[in-house]
Parts: structure tokens; C-alpha cells; sequence
């Protein structure tokens, strides 16, 4: 037990699952001898050579390419993607063979590879470094899409993923990687992909967010708790495979939900989510249900980025509009 | 200023268009039975080849993509292989797909538009058809690192036409298994044609062998119609990767006879005065003349050979024909190794029976 940050629970889970499992391989830009930019691998290089920590060439299409090959033959490749303004060029990959190798075959050929990248903005990053395109992955049918929100959710969901006979899309939220610590039991135990969280528990709003957006999303509840509004926060974690029976229990005993993401409103995650409480939990909702998001706008440049990610007042807000819809 | 990098393309033939060699013929040519079941694929596909349209033109079989003329570089490139190797074809493999294993109903079933199709019961570890062009070549490089990783003596081996050498995954895909040096085999069906455009509105380039020199591998071209040239450059090739030395890229040249698919009519962008001009040099009569002047061949070996190959493609279009299709919850049985209480709700919502993979 040690207090260690996101990137280093990452870290943690992927010697873990090294160790633990010779078919487990890491391949990517600058993830050998460097550790990776974020130094999510660091060391893993020298505990296992360059047969098992693979740099790659430039070539991120390639990357999701050769892994694929290496999943369909037993490996269980876990490629990072330096950042996640440069895993469009993987979407091909993923969307025409990696998520449908298995029912194209009907079982024969499988894909259990992870795709890791940091995502996210608030790091004052270059442009093409601070997106969140969840859903676009969300998307495709049969790839599955995890974004931790904690060190300790990044170790277990991460372990799940590697373990996981299909292919998951790994998003790390970049601006928690050093952001927060906690205790983080380095005890091999995964946490089950397809669960949300019940982070906070409270009678009067449902707060759904996931990844670096949940930390605003618990801060905006402490601070409407110290004016009498009691929230819930479910931190959704996996976006697929999709749990929403947390969320709905949820909103049918509060009545009211707040959906925050980072990324843009339109076509956006929180769509789905509401649309699947619009569908089985009209009748439990008191007032509409809001949105607090990205807009539909290019992700600024970093002067002006904050301005862009969902802030606490903004979930605020949110919440109190929802507690004084009559 | 200092020369610092050169290159040449060599061009490998054996049997020219009437079947005369024109060089002396490599070892394993020299067996008669080797020749003869390379000619007996080559005529099995293109029986397979007439019925897959047939069945098309009369509504019970899917858009198709022929391989006439282009026999010789499916059939070539397998009969190099070893079975435990792995084969990641384009879409008009079939010659290569049958050699390795794959049956006819499966062939019939992947084109009449059924997942079983893409089950082989033969070769287990080749991969199905890759229909956005080139975006295989990476897969080869990752199978071929797996045997490399294990150290084992197998070699991927990865066919796509000449249009696919436009695709950056094909560039990325060379350069990443010269740089890993891994066991891979690439071999370009140029058939000249890419839909409608042509291999001049492709690529100034002067060969498409040459692309393996910017990825620093070895990249040689061969008549694609001579089967025997396609075999033994391919097994060179395997020979190398299994020996260590990396990967190879081979580009055959040969001729699109047929439409792009059974949904396109290339008399809209191309002559039939350029098919017809194309039609004395394609690989079977070649072959079948060399082993007729060899005295192994005859009218009525051939006859024979044609109604055995019609009665194993008819009996496999029956069977194909006679094969109920999935019922619709399959679609869901696979999606994911566990269907999972979300994906489930909806097969449910839809009224799906419970299947479930066996």
C-alpha cells in the first residue's frame, strides 16, 4: 500500500500485468528506454527488454495495425498513443478490424489488445493534445471504452482491460496524472469493466461525469453540500460496455441529473445518458435534465482553455437549476 | 557530389506467353506432379471464379470480386508457403485461400454474405479478406513479430493490389518490418487497375517493387502470369524470412481481365481493346502449353481436370445454396467474448432468441 499518482498506478498495472502474464506486450513512441513522455512505462524497459517493451516507429495507424496482428496471434499488446489528438489516424484500425475481428470470424481470430492514451485538457498542452473524443470510440460496436478518474480506478480498470479478451480503449485523463495521490494496494485485483462508481451518495441531484471532469464534479458537490444541497456522484468509468442501471437507480431516488464531460455537447456521451434516462427513467425526473460540457468548438489553445472545460461554478449552476426547476 | 544510394528492380520470368521457357526453370519446377497441381489450382479457381459470377448475375450470391487472369499470383504465392505460415489476403485471393485450405462453401458463404464463410476449418491463423485496401499490411507485421517473438520458423505472408501501394498503412507497414526486420512477405497483385484508375494515374513510380527500397528491404518484380516465377520468387522470399533476414516485397505484374466487381462495368473507363490485348498472356494456357509440350498434358487430361473441378464447385455452390442463414441473435453472439447485461437488454428489446456462441 502506497500513495502513488495516476500515471504511477498505471505504472504499477502494467508491471503487474507483465509480470504476470508473458503474452503481455507495451509498444509505442518513446515507450522503451524513455518510459514514454508521461514516463507511464518507465522501467518497465529495463525489467523486460526490448522483446517485450517495444518503441515503434512513427506511425500510429501502424501502431493499432501491428497490434492487432500481435493480439490475433495470443499476444496481449497494450500500445500507447502519445497523445490523444494523434490516435484519430488509429480509428481505421479500430473501427474496420480491431472491434470486429472476432464476429467476422465468428470466434476464430480475437483482438485483446488496449490502446492507451492520455486525454483531456488542462495541462496547457500544444494544440492537438487536450481532446476527448470518448465518444467517437463509444461508437463502435464492440470496442470498449475505459477512462479512470483515480490512481486506484486506473490500477484495476487498467489490469481488467489488459485481462479482457477484447479490445478496450484506455483513455488517462493527462491532467490527474500528477494531479492527485492516493493509496493504491498493488494486489493484482482488477476492477470490473462495465461498473460505475457511486462515488458520493446524496437524495437531491445525480452528478454523472467520468475521467478528470469528475474532479470538478466532486468539488461543485462538497461546496453544494455546504449550502444544504445533498448530491450523488456516479463516476461512469466505463462508457462501454454502458452500466446505466447505477445512474438510474440513482436519478429515481433523486429525481434530478447533471451530466458533466469535457468533451463537446453535440453527439457528445451525456447524449446517450440522457437519452437512456429519457427512455426508462422519465417519470422519476423533477426538473430537466442538464448538461454541463465542452462546447462545439475546436478545443482552445491553452490561454483560453479554462474557459472551455466544465468548472465547478458551471456544475453549480447546473445543480441549483435543477433544484429550483418547478 | 557522391553518389550515396542507389537502386535496381529485376524482373523475374520463366515461362514466356506461349509457354516457352526463358530461363532455365528452377528446382522445384522441374517435378512434373509440382507443375500439375499448381495448374490443377489455378483451373479450380477460375471454375470457382465463372459460378461465384453465374451465381451473382442470378441474385444469390453478393457483390464479387473476380480473379481472372490474376490466378497465377494467389496460386503462386501459397504453393510457396508452408501450412503453419500465415496468409492475410486482400479480396481476390481466392487461388491462395483454396491452396491453404479454405473449402469452396466457405469461399461461397463469405461472398453470398455469411460470417461461417470466414471460419475456416483449414487454416485457422490466416486472416479473412481485407476489404479497405491495404489496412492489413500492419496486421502481417504484428503476426510476424508474434513468430518472431516466439522464435518461431512461420512467415506472414500479406497480398493487396497495386492501388493499396498509394495507402500510408502499407508504407508504414514495410518501413515498421524492415525496421524489426520481421518474418513478412508483401506481394502486389498489380493487375493494372485500381477500380478505374490506372496504374499510370496511381503512381509515377516506375515499379512498384521499388517501394521496398525506401523502406530499406528487398523489393523485386516477377510476371505475375508465370506461376512458376511467382512461386519461386515468393519462396525465395519466405526462405529469407525464415533464415532471419527480414522482410520482402514482391511485386507481380499481371492483368485485371475481369470488372473491378460484379458491381462495376469497367467498359465505362477502359477498352475492350486493351482486355483483348492482355488475353494471350494470362497464366493458365501459358502453363497448360509448357506441360503440354512437355508431354504431361493433353485434351483429354484436360477435359477431365475441367469436369472434376465443375463437379467440386457445383457441389459447393449446393451445399452453400442449402445452407440456412444465421438467425439473427447471431449477430450479437459475437460482438464480444461475453455479450454483457447492456448489449444483451437490446437483443432482448429486439426479440432476438437466445443463441449464444456454443
Amino acid at each position: 500500500m502506497s500513495d502513488v499518482s495516476l500515471v504511477q498506478a498505471v505504472n504499477l498495472a502494467l508491471r503487474r500485468a507483465m509480470a504476470e502474464d508473458p503474452r503481455v506486450l507495451v509498444l509505442g513512441e518513446d515507450v522503451g528506454i524513455d518510459g514514454g513522455v508521461f514516463r507511464a512505462t518507465e522501467g518497465l524497459f529495463a525489467l523486460h527488454g526490448e522483446g517485450r517493451v517495444l518503441d515503434t516507429p512513427l506511425a500510429e495507424a501502424g501502431i493499432a495495425g501491428v497490434s492487432i496482428g500481435l493480439a490475433a496471434q495470443g499476444f496481449r499488446p497494450v500500445a500507447e498513443i502519445q497523445f490523444t489528438g494523434f490516435a484519430y489516424a488509429c480509428i481505421d484500425q479500430l473501427i474496420n478490424h480491431a472491434s470486429r475481428l472476432r464476429t467476422r470470424t465468428r470466434g476464430r481470430l480475437t483482438c485483446p489488445l488496449v490502446l492507451r492514451s492520455p486525454a483531456g485538457g488542462g495541462i496547457h498542452a500544444p494544440e492537438h493534445h487536450s481532446e476527448c473524443p470518448e465518444a467517437m470510440f463509444a461508437h463502435i460496436p464492440g470496442l470498449k471504452v475505459v477512462i479512470p478518474s483515480s490512481p486506484a480506478r486506473a490500477y484495476g480498470l487498467l489490469l481488467s482491460a489488459i485481462r479482457d479478451p477484447d479490445p478496450v480503449v484506455f483513455l488517462e485523463p493527462t491532467r490527474l496524472y500528477r494531479a492527485v495521490r492516493e493509496e493504491v494496494a498493488d494486489d493484482s485485483a482488477g476492477m470490473a469493466l462495465g461498473t460505475s462508481v457511486v462515488v458520493r451518495t446524496g437524495r437531491d441531484v445525480t452528478l454523472v461525469s467520468w475521467g478528470a471532469a469528475l474532479n470538478e464534479t466532486v468539488e461543485a458537490a462538497a461546496r453544494l453540500a455546504d449550502d444544504g444541497i445533498d448530491t450523488e456522484v456516479i463516476d461512469v468509468a466505463t462508457l462501454k460496455p454502458f452500466d446505466g442501471d447505477t445512474i438510474l437507480a440513482s436519478v429515481a431516488r433523486t429525481g434530478r441529473l447533471v451530466i458533466v464531460h469535457e468533451a463537446p455537447l453535440t453527439g457528445g456521451f451525456g447524449a446517450e445518458i440522457a437519452a437512456r434516462i429519457a427512455e426508462t427513467g422519465l417519470t422519476h425526473l423533477l426538473a430537466p435534465i442538464e448538461r454541463v460540457t465542452g462546447f462545439d468548438t475546436v478545443t482552445p489553445y491553452p490561454r483560453t482553455e479554462s474557459w472551455y472545460l466544465p468548472s465547478v461554478d458551471r456544475v453549480i449552476a447546473a445543480a441549483r437549476r435543477a433544484m429550483a426547476y418547478q | 557530389m557522391t553518389t550515396i544510394a542507389e537502386f535496381t528492380v529485376t524482373l523475374t520470368r520463366y515461362l514466356d506467353a506461349a509457354g516457352v521457357p526463358v530461363a532455365p526453370l528452377p528446382d522445384f519446377a522441374r517435378d512434373e506432379g509440382a507443375l500439375l497441381a499448381l495448374y490443377r489450382a489455378m483451373v479450380l479457381t477460375r471454375t470457382f471464379d465463372a459460378k461465384a459470377i453465374a451465381l451473382q448475375r442470378t441474385g444469390r450470391l453478393g457483390t464479387y470480386a473476380s480473379s481472372l487472369g490474376q490466378e497465377a499470383v494467389a496460386v503462386g504465392a501459397a504453393a510457396a508457403m508452408r501450412p503453419d505460415d500465415v496468409l492475410l489476403p486482400s479480396f481476390r485471393e481466392h487461388g491462395a485461400q483454396l491452396w491453404r485450405g479454405v473449402t469452396l462453401k466457405e469461399l461461397f458463404l463469405y461472398w453470398g454474405g455469411d460470417e461461417r464463410g470466414n471460419d475456416f476449418a483449414g487454416p485457422r491463423e490466416d486472416f479473412p479478406n481485407c476489404i479497405p485496401v491495404g489496412s492489413h499490411a500492419p496486421h502481417a507485421v504484428g503476426v510476424a513479430l508474434a513468430f518472431r517473438l516466439r522464435q518461431e520458423s512461420r512467415v506472414a505472408v500479406c497480398v493487396f493490389g497495386d492501388g493499396a501501394t498509394s495507402k500510408g498503412d502499407v508504407a508504414e507497414a514495410l518501413n515498421m518490418a524492415g525496421a524489426w526486420k520481421v518474418p513478412a512477405v508483401f506481394v502486389v497483385n498489380n493487375n493494372g487497375w485500381a477500380i478505374s484508375v490506372p496504374l499510370a494515374k496511381q503512381t509515377v513510380a516506375a515499379t512498384l517493387a521499388q517501394k521496398a527500397v525506401a523502406a530499406g528491404i528487398p523489393g523485386e518484380q516477377v510476371d505475375g502470369n508465370d506461376v512458376i516465377a511467382v512461386r519461386a520468387a515468393t519462396g525465395q522470399a519466405l526462405a529469407r524470412a525464415r533464415d532471419g533476414a527480414g522482410p520482402s516485397l514482391i511485386e507481380a505484374v499481371t492483368y485485371r481481365l475481369s470488372d473491378h466487381t460484379t458491381a462495376d462495368d469497367a467498359s465505362r473507363y477502359r477498352d475492350d481493346a486493351e482486355v483483348s490485348r492482355h488475353w494471350p498472356a494470362e497464366p493458365l494456357v501459358r502453363l497448360r502449353n509448357y506441360l503440354t509440350k512437355a508431354g504431361c498434358w493433353d485434351k483429354e487430361r484436360e477435359e477431365k481436370l475441367l469436369l472434376e473441378c465443375g463437379h467440386a464447385v457445383e457441389a459447393a455452390a449446393s451445399e452453400y445454396l442449402a445452407t440456412p442463414p444465421q438467425p439473427p441473435a447471431s449477430m450479437f453472439d459475437r460482438t464480444f467474448a461475453h455479450i454483457g447485461a447492456d448489449l444483451d437488454a437490446q437483443r432482448r428489446a429486439a426479440g432476438f432468441a437466445d443463441g449464444g456462441p456454443p
